[in-house]
């Protein structure tokens, strides 16, 4: 699952997923009738839209054995919002179904393909954003950190204040952008307290909130998705 | 949203966040209590206390009706008067007659939300009595004639130096700007007013319906001075806020402390069963009980009942990142953070309060640490629903959203959509137009930058990649 802003502005994250994949030995698809998960207009309060939307998404992925998603929180839009939005619809049970077997992409390396060791080296300091709907709604908080652990040459460094929200939100970003941005800046002070010259995350919203206000107000931290990290530095 | 309580919110807002020291005093306060409480949290009793809670609120719940009539019955039994009002005007009426029939010059106050809620201070002062609210907190916002900022702690805003300010003004001489001082000057003021009153007022942290027990959790001792000094004690509570039996009270009374404050145990916790008897050297003369319905047995068997859970602790405002940057004033309802956000458009209805379901960022920080387990985002999120369902609503967003369903459903439009527009955003950013966006884009490019585009979608890539080894 590459997800509607994956696709649309982060295709190398989508490139470096597959990559990633295929190196573990995963055998790729991506469904073309993919678009977008309904997320958006789910938690803006826009259900029929919300509903139409991931019928669709539903059809897309009916033949797939797992589901591994780019974002957390679509992940997690897969796995606790579609339950929701097909309870008493004919879809109930296909939506059901593809909630058991969708993935976040570190929960899927950790916990399915049970990744231990990675012959990937990339040397720098790195902070980790974990993102709210991975965090609280998918349960993953251990994955990402054992994943950049095993990378050669990272020295991880924690966040303070690790579990508060970016500040992205959806729609929250655009609808209240003045204490969104209030919120990314203390997530930008804290990131740069840590010293670490690369960010990294699992959700490409979060990211983009993160870097467009790290680049706003003049940083360089680089910002990556973990499996842009994992591709690039992957020893053939 | 009208545009004028749009207007208004965005200028609360802007009020809290160009306050510096507030800032810093909500992210300090936040900080410490999440410091005392996470410990707690981990402790292994606390999730198996937590379902119990959640347990015994929503039995409580279910069969509302006949504990609040057991509860009634055993109140009256003890010689305790109890009335029922449907809103808040028939309860601020029958304290305020009571308060009148009774000549009551001089009354207290220990803390209590819901006579917030009904606006009960304002109500008695309008009728000539003087109304003085005893906890340390409630004193110092009384005195700013401010609301509570917090549901817990109502005065975390203020600082010493603030403190100090108010005090001195009152005292007419200048204060030290030390806590104990300060508080010396409280408890000197408010002794007085505890012997000369002529009614107290009390809420109900929990009504025992086997036994007609009235539970107050405090810290202060102000809550045992307000309901056993006056010769009457009136107690305002809300009609949700009943435990079936004394036993049912032990893993409340162990968690609240926690969540609300870290503690491990408060240094009053207080049961008051009926006015003084005959062989009994203290207490009222005469105790009132005020069970407030306002609108919460609307939200009973609804899709909302379990905001009935709550037990008030505050924990949800605690860990809230919209409440760290907005504080409570913000929210301009009583009850302010996460469970205001549910709570007020719940009772004073949405369009008292349109602003509130969309101030969040739905990261579900409220719904992980409530002990009484309330999907408090999830809430969030369903009020959302109900706004835009409801009304003209934004006609924009819900087109917007239309639009988007429809060209989702059809994977071919979507990616000639995309091949059309990719190229173009990647133009607008290559030459630096997205950074000052107007438009739809400005909310995001006023204070991020936008990224920078790649011009080519990863479908696009992976179609031309698929004849070789994929993208």
């Amino acid at each position: 699952m590459i997800t509607c802003l994956g696709d649309a502005l982060f295709a190398r994250v989508g490139v470096a997923t597959v990559q990633v994949l295929r190196n573990l030995g995963v055998a790729v698809d991506f469904p073309a009738a993919q678009t977008c998960c309904g997320q958006p207009a789910y938690n803006a309060g826009y259900r029929d839209a919300a509903r139409d939307t991931a019928r669709a998404f539903l059809r897309a992925f009916a033949g797939s054995e797992s589901v591994v998603s780019i974002s957390g929180s679509c992940a997690a839009m897969v796995r606790e919002g579609f339950p929701d939005l097909f309870a008493g619809c004919p879809e109930e049970a296909a939506a059901a179904e593809l909630a058991a077997r969708t993935y976040e992409f570190s929960e899927f390396l950790v916990d399915v393909l049970g990744v231990r060791e990675l012959p990937v080296s990339r040397h720098a300091r790195v902070a980790l954003h974990h993102s709210c709907h991975t965090r609280r709604l998918l349960g993953v908080v251990e994955q990402p950190v054992r994943l950049v652990q095993m990378v050669d040459g990272l020295e991880y460094i924690p966040l303070a204040n690790a579990e508060q929200c970016c500040g992205f939100g959806g729609t929250f970003a655009v609808k209240m952008p003045r204490i969104s941005t209030a919120m990314v800046d203390e997530k930008v002070d804290r990131i740069l307290e840590t010293g670490a010259d690369l960010l990294v995350g699992l959700d490409m919203s979060c990211l983009m909130n993160i870097e467009g206000r790290l680049r706003r107000r003049g940083h360089a931290v680089e910002v990556r998705h973990l499996a842009e990290v994992l591709a690039a530095g992957w020893r053939a | 949203m009208s545009v004028a309580s749009r207007k208004a919110f965005d200028e609360r807002v802007e009020r809290a966040l160009g306050d510096e020291m507030l800032q810093e005093v909500i992210a300090e306060g936040q900080d410490y209590m999440q410091a005392l409480v996470e410990p707690a949290r981990a402790e292994a009793e606390w999730a198996a206390a937590v379902d119990q809670i959640a347990r015994i609120r929503a039995h409580t719940l279910a069969h509302l009706d006949r504990y609040v009539d057991q509860f009634a019955t055993n109140v009256e039994e003890r010689g305790g008067h109890v009335f029922f009002a449907a809103d808040a005007a028939e309860a601020r009426r029958y304290v305020s007659d009571l308060a009148q029939r009774q000549r009551a010059k001089l009354i207290v106050k220990s803390k209590s939300m819901v006579t917030e809620e009904i606006e009960l201070n304002s109500a008695l002062e309008a009728i000539g009595a003087k109304v003085v609210e005893t906890d340390l907190g409630e004193f110092i916002v009384q005195m700013a004639h401010e609301r509570p900022f917090h549901i817990v702690a109502p005065a975390i805003h203020k600082s010493l130096e603030q403190i100090r300010q108010l005090f001195s003004a009152a005292a007419g001489r200048q204060l030290e700007a030390d806590a104990r001082a300060l508080t010396d000057y409280a408890q000197g003021v408010l002794r007085e007013q505890f012997f000369a009153a002529d009614m107290g007022i009390s809420g109900c942290n929990f009504g025992v319906a086997a036994t007609g027990s009235v539970v107050l959790v405090t810290n202060e001792g102000n809550g045992r001075m307000t309901t056993t000094l006056p010769r009457t004690h009136v107690v305002v509570m809300g009609v949700e806020r009943l435990v079936p039996t004394i036993e049912d009270l032990e893993p409340i009374l162990r968690v609240l402390p926690r969540a609300g404050a870290g503690e491990r145990i408060t240094a009053y916790v207080t049961a008051i069963t009926g006015p003084r008897r005959d062989d009994e050297a203290d207490g009222p003369r005469e105790m009132h009980v005020v069970i407030v319905d306002n609108g919460r047995s609307r939200m009973l068997g609804g899709k909302y009942e379990k905001i009935l859970m709550c037990i008030r602790c505050g924990a949800c405002l605690d860990v809230c990142p919209v409440y760290r940057k907005i504080g409570g004033h913000a929210y301009d309802s009583v009850y302010p953070g996460p469970i205001g956000a549910v709570l007020s458009p719940l009772l004073d209805g949405l369009q008292c309060h349109p602003e509130l379901p969309f101030a969040s960022s739905l990261c579900g920080a409220c719904t992980e640490v409530c002990p009484a387990r309330i999907p408090l985002a999830e809430y969030i999120r369903e009020l959302r629903e109900d706004s835009v369902g409801n009304g003209p609503g934004p006609l924009a967003w819900r087109l917007g959203f239309q639009a988007f369903a429809a060209a989702a459903a059809r994977p071919r439009l979507w990616a000639a959509a995309e091949a059309v527009a990719l190229p173009f955003l990647r133009l607008m950013s290559a030459g630096g137009a997205l950074l000052n966006g107007r438009g739809p884009l400005a909310a995001w490019t006023r204070s991020r930058d936008f990224p920078r585009a790649e011009g080519t979608s990863f479908r696009a890539l992976w179609r031309r990649g698929q004849d070789r080894r994929g993208p």
